[in-house]
């Protein structure tokens, strides 16, 4: 038994095997038209803060402007530089197409939660869930799909034999490895509180407001999870891997055509997912927001439906703030990326997880919750000192050693 | 269909581990590499080890291989190896030897040892797992943070002993230069 989703227990029949059909089939059309719009909604939103108009030819509002530049790049010319290494360079877009669609596939897309209901419909006589897998590990796919997603960014700069792009990946190789890190540990907090891996299972323990653990899990988790999955993503403030300042066009520079137009959709395409994500973990996923015995109901629109629009709003509400990012903040230097990487979101996200784990613990052995945490913030204190201590005496070697930052 | 898998996966790592040794150019056999690690993937996900298998993703798959590509290119040595010149003498036949030595070791043991190689320890209780997707990481969790606490605290001792050595080599040497 591979999946959680009830309809695959038990034996296979054609009507499951079908929906599982239709299933993929959806995802990846809506993956698509997510990321074209997405593309469209970034170029929009940014001309708005920009002062500009954006977009407003092809299409109404010019929606299908995405639609025709990617039409374009088809029928653009496909080089290939004499110095690459062929392979690895055509197989580059799609090792970071790939692992975009995969990722997709875990987010709980919708289903219905009122009245009681966990998330799992009927459809055509079997009951299941609205989501395309959901793996016994649940979050670490996404976490394991997320470190396969370096690969197509580090070939692709350094199959193109070229000084600028090996110079992007280089960068983006420590980057995405080093913000791994700080990904996975803030997510230890949310499983700690919810108790499971599974998707649905982390949503379904979100079911009100209060369930949502806005301090356990909503403030020092999710701050570090957001800035660690924009690092991932490579947007910005953290695009250092294509710079256009210092790399020229970093690791797609010598990527054109349709191959350039792939690495684009799998980078729109991970935000989506990336903030679906973030709202599967820390905000309650397609459920309705319901507070105390009041749940919000949208009217006229059957129950079914009704997760899928919550999903949308609050996906929605992550996209603009990706693209407010953008808009907003300035890139930052090399070693300040990795002193934010190293020095404060991963420390920080290990000392918020042993401050949970502790408060854990005592509930679960009947301590007084009060005396652990206060003794848990003691030693997380001397931790903090003995950091700052470490700082303090590297900073003073480099200096001795002539290190210029 | 477990039968498929098998032959499926194992094939995979075969070729992986293949191109790992063949392939002349260190970043193709870095990614022939990352194929072996796949394939032991999904041999772990046959074996109801999800647990197990999401972590050789992200460990191996994605952060060791990583850095093994990272080092490839900073340090420049991404170029295909000329294989006729052989740096140490008589290095192959020594390992031709010593090669042949472990497979026969190999062999005879597995042959002599069937009785031996019994599955040590608690185990995966794959029946008991059932509905509950979380059981694996239970008892994954109760044998490693519970039976084997100290073997896994003195590993993890032995690892930041490791780093701390190494920076301290490399730190050495450069004040040394300087």
């Amino acid at each position: 038994m591979i999946a959680l989703d009830p309809m695959l227990e038990g034996d296979v029949l054609w009507t499951p095997l079908l929906i599982v059909v239709l299933k993929v089939l959806v995802v990846f059309v809506v993956g698509l038209v997510a990321t074209m719009l997405m593309v469209w909604f970034e170029r929009k939103v940014i001309a708005g803060m920009q002062n500009r108009i954006g977009p407003n030819k092809a299409g109404p509002f010019g929606l299908l402007q995405t639609l025709a530049d990617g039409i374009k790049l088809f029928f653009k010319e496909d080089l290939l530089p004499r110095r690459s290494d062929k392979f690895v360079f055509a197989l580059a877009p799609f090792l970071s197409l790939v692992p975009a669609f995969l990722a997709f596939a875990i987010i709980p897309l919708g289903g219905d939660y009122r009245d009681g209901n966990d998330g799992v419909v009927t459809w055509f006589g079997v009951e299941t869930r609205v989501q395309l897998a959901d793996p016994h590990i649940g979050v670490l796919f996404a976490l394991a799909i997320s470190s396969i997603a370096v690969y197509g960014i580090m070939l692709a700069g350094w199959s193109s034999g070229s000084k600028y792009p090996l110079l992007g990946s280089v960068r983006a190789s420590a980057q995405m490895v080093s913000y791994e890190a700080a990904l996975g540990l803030s997510l230890a907090s949310v499983i700690l509180i919810s108790g499971t891996l599974s998707t649905s299972g982390i949503v379904a323990a979100q079911s009100t407001l209060t369930d949502w653990h806005v301090v356990a899990t909503g403030i020092v988790p999710f701050i570090i999870f957001l800035i660690a999955a924009t690092a991932e993503l490579n947007r910005p403030p953290f695009d250092l891997v294509e710079a256009e300042q210092e790399l020229v066009g970093g690791f797609n520079t010598e990527y054109s055509s349709i191959r350039f137009a792939l690495f684009f959709l799998a980078e729109f395409m991970n935000t989506v997912t990336m903030s679906a994500l973030i709202v599967t973990l820390f905000f309650g996923g397609p459920q309705p927001i319901s507070y105390g015995g009041i749940t919000l109901d949208i009217p006229l629109i059957p129950n079914g439906l009704e997760g899928t629009i919550w999903l949308l709003g609050k996906v929605l509400v992550f996209l603009y703030v990706y693209v407010w990012f953008r808009a907003t903040l300035p890139r930052l230097r090399y070693d300040q990326l990795m002193d934010l990487g190293w020095k404060v979101l991963i420390p920080g996200s290990l000392a918020w997880f042993m401050l949970l784990a502790a408060q854990r613990l005592a509930r679960n052995e009947g301590w007084n919750v009060f005396t652990t945490t206060a003794a848990a913030v003691v030693v997380l204190g001397a931790c903090y000192a003995l950091l700052q201590g470490a700082f303090a005496i590297s900073n003073k070697t480099r200096e001795r050693e002539g290190a210029q930052f | 269909m477990e039968l498929v898998v098998f032959v499926l996966a194992s094939a995979m790592m075969l070729v992986g581990a293949l191109g790992v040794i063949t392939r002349s150019n260190p970043v193709h056999a870095a990614l022939s590499l990352i194929l072996t690690l796949f394939g032991v993937a999904v041999h772990f996900v046959a074996l109801e080890a999800y647990f197990l298998a999401a972590v050789q993703i992200i460990v191996y798959a994605g952060a060791i291989v990583v850095l093994f590509l990272f080092v490839i290119m900073l340090l420049g040595v991404d170029k295909a190896e000329d294989l006729a010149t052989e740096p140490l003498v008589a290095q192959r036949w020594l390992a031709g030897i010593a090669g042949l030595g472990l497979l026969g070791l190999l062999v005879v043991a597995v042959s002599r040892g069937v009785e031996v190689l019994r599955p040590r320890g608690n185990g995966l209780d794959t029946a008991a797992q059932g509905a509950d997707g979380d059981a694996n990481i239970q008892q994954l969790a109760q044998s490693v943070f519970g039976d084997y606490v100290v073997a896994f605290e003195l590993t993890s001792v032995l690892l930041v002993v490791a780093v701390v050595g190494t920076v301290m080599l490399a730190r050495r040497r450069m004040a040394g230069e300087a």
